[in-house]
């Protein structure tokens, strides 16, 4: 390999790895506070591209409102799911939790390919995205690079909000002890919505900046991101935000890697990923940062 | 002991009666509603045995379609006919030893069952990892053993041959194959449920850690109970590649896993039952809901067919099921023959029971 190539394929992985940190942001902070696996996580991902897709196609918004109209309205359609599937089943056993996530996912992967149709959509992506920069010997698309530093502004967003706001505080409040936290006068539900709706928005962000990467979109898809960017989280060690982003880094670049390097197994790319998920779940269960979860009877 | 006698008895009459009903089906209905009925019996192994493991252990698996396609893909290669094999392989030859034989008609079951066998196999494979821990990773390994299959069906062709698939596998699952199967399943997975394994199952379903400070093995009977549900996973599979002659790798997406978390979900989770009444009630309702789908003319109005509605339809039914009705049809009730009795005021039942007891002490 030369060191031409080198450097697009790790560019391009460290871009493919940021996207699947904004989505696997979401898995971990559901799943650190509800314990529920968010199905529906990976389709709020389509809908976020979607919702981008139409404001600037129909709507002929600059591209840069729409974008932050289409992360503000997936927010909204994340706290709604919460709202009218998961808050419901909040007290019923674990499994009926997953079941209703299981329905809303094939739910909207299923509206949208009655609304819209299955027919993958071009999606127009701005200027300065379809650039092509030269770094040193190497020419990376403008992607490349604007991804990686987009995720990387939005992820210390969000880690500011989560460690140095009073919403974060109650976040990390809740995802310790929920009973505890609403006998301190928290409103528990109130911050479980801003969670889903910030990890909504993440998701709209990284479904925006996939569409620019990769431009057609399709209802289904969010499905292999979503499902990648959860064994990021598991990776990572679910529950824990820093091991979510460094999960979804590392998924992104042995995703890259082993393509570059051994071209031959291109069409096992997916079933590498998921391997890796069985032999981490096998060797190393909690993840790269995840402390072993205390049961608590 | 005279009761379970009694039940014996009564279970191989009933058994008995439903194959003269089978052959009286077979030789008087028409291709179209036996077709119907064969496509539930197939639903009824797969999710008698999903239920198992989801319902009675509480264990949410999302792996049904991955144990299908193992079984389905072995049975094919077992069955497809070697002039069909060489015509089915025109771009790369099939690897050996499949090209060297093929199962006559009479071993259809034999192939049937080594699915069977690869469903229980692939279970054990992901089973290990998942039950060393506690929580939800079996959703997650059970999903990306799902895709693992998915991409080895994609790529290796020489076993498999991609997408394409295989055509002309013969039609050998016929009522007496399907509903066997559905017999076999029902009656292996209720003796489970009703055994001593059975109690602990449900005991880990409902408290886990208290099941196993009672001196449960956790591990061992969850890996019973999924690897029990990953070989019937495989007859299924096999019996149903079989019926619709051919196989490739989007027979067995995560829709079909779908499907049956519908069925065993509005049969009621832990109801070996509702599995195996909605099992049937929803092979029947697919067909049904075909209407939602094509163009409706009432009067002047004219609603053009969505296609893909039906799928919209399950799932709203699954989230709404979840939320007001998480029983389901039959809640955790369960046929069984002292229920029959006592209805038909044969024996008397337990309610009589208890109340001459209740005059005796008063």
């Amino acid at each position: 390999m030369t060191l031409e190539t080198l450097i697009q394929q790790l560019m391009n992985g460290i871009s493919l790895g940021s996207l699947y940190a904004l989505i696997a942001i979401g898995y971990t902070m559901v799943y650190g506070i509800l314990r529920l696996i968010n199905f529906a996580h990976s389709d709020i991902f389509m809908v976020g591209a979607y919702f981008a897709f139409f404001l600037v196609a129909i709507f002929r918004l600059p591209w840069g409102v729409s974008a932050i109209l289409a992360i503000i309205l997936t927010a909204l359609v994340g706290m709604i799911v919460d709202r009218a599937a998961y808050r419901p089943v909040r007290n019923a056993p674990r499994i009926s939790a997953l079941i209703t996530a299981v329905g809303v996912s094939f739910f909207l992967e299923n509206l949208g390919l009655v609304t819209v149709g299955a027919r993958p959509k071009a999606f127009q992506r701005p200027d300065i995205m379809a650039r092509v920069i030269p770094i040193g010997p190497a020419a990376v698309s403008g992607v490349s690079i604007w991804v990686p530093i987009l995720s990387l502004a939005l992820l210390a967003l969000l880690l500011f909000i989560v460690y140095r706001t009073k919403v974060g505080m109650a976040m990390r409040s809740v995802s310790t002890d929920i009973e505890t936290t609403r006998l301190m006068g928290v409103d528990v539900d109130r911050v479980i919505s801003y969670t889903f709706a910030i990890g909504s928005a993440l998701a709209a962000a990284g479904g925006i900046m996939w569409a620019c990467k990769y431009p057609q979109i399709n209802p289904l898809m969010g499905i292999y991101p979503g499902w990648k960017a959860f064994t990021a989280a598991v990776v990572g060690g679910i529950g824990n935000i820093t091991g979510a982003m460094l999960g979804g880094f590392l998924i992104g670049l042995v995703e890259i890697m082993t393509v570059a390097v051994l071209p031959g197994l291109s069409g096992y790319r997916d079933g590498i990923i998921f391997t890796l998920l069985l032999v981490f779940l096998l060797l190393r269960p909690t993840g790269i940062l995840g402390e072993p979860l205390k049961e608590k009877v | 002991m005279e009761r379970r006698r009694l039940h014996l008895v009564l279970t191989l009459a009933l058994i008995a009666v439903l194959f003269l009903a089978l052959w009286w089906a077979n030789t008087h209905l028409g291709e179209f509603p036996l077709r119907v009925a064969r496509t539930g019996a197939i639903y009824v192994v797969a999710a008698v045995a999903y239920n198992l493991v989801n319902g009675i252990t509480g264990q949410f698996s999302l792996g049904p379609n991955g144990f299908m396609a193992l079984g389905g893909y072995t049975t094919a290669l077992l069955v497809l006919p070697l002039q069909q094999k060489q015509f089915v392989w025109f771009l790369e030859p099939l690897m050996w030893p499949f090209n060297s034989f093929s199962f006559p008609g009479y071993l259809f079951g034999l192939a049937v069952l080594l699915g069977g066998v690869m469903g229980a196999l692939g279970a054990l494979l992901v089973g290990i990892p998942s039950f060393r821990l506690r929580g939800d990773y079996l959703a997650i390994a059970t999903f990306g053993f799902g895709e693992i299959i998915f991409v080895l069906a994609n790529n290796l062709i020489p076993l498999t041959n991609g997408p394409l698939g295989m055509k002309g596998i013969p039609e050998y699952a016929n009522v007496y194959w399907c509903f066997g199967a559905a017999i076999v399943a029902t009656l292996v997975v209720s003796n489970i449920a009703n055994s001593s394994y059975g109690r602990a199952m449900k005991a880990i379903r409902d408290d886990e850690i208290a099941a196993e400070a009672m001196g449960v093995n956790v591990f061992r009977t969850k890996m019973l109970a999924f690897v029990t549900s990953g070989f019937f996973g495989g007859v299924a599979g096999g019996l149903l590649v079989s019926l619709i002659t051919t196989i490739s790798p989007t027979l067995f997406t995560f829709g079909m896993t779908f499907n049956l978390l519908i069925i065993i979900v509005l049969g009621g989770l832990g109801s070996i039952t509702g599995s195996v009444i909605t099992g049937f009630g929803f092979a029947l309702m697919s067909e049904l809901l075909r209407v939602v789908e094509a163009p409706i003319n009432i009067g002047p109005i004219h609603i053009p067919g969505v296609p893909g509605m039906r799928m919209v339809v399950f799932s709203v039914l699954l989230i709404l099921l979840m939320i007001f009705y998480r029983r389901g049809l039959f809640g955790q009730f369960e046929l069984s023959w002292d229920w029959v009795l006592s209805v038909l005021r044969v024996t008397r039942g337990v309610r009589e029971c208890k109340r001459e007891r209740k005059t005796e002490s008063s």
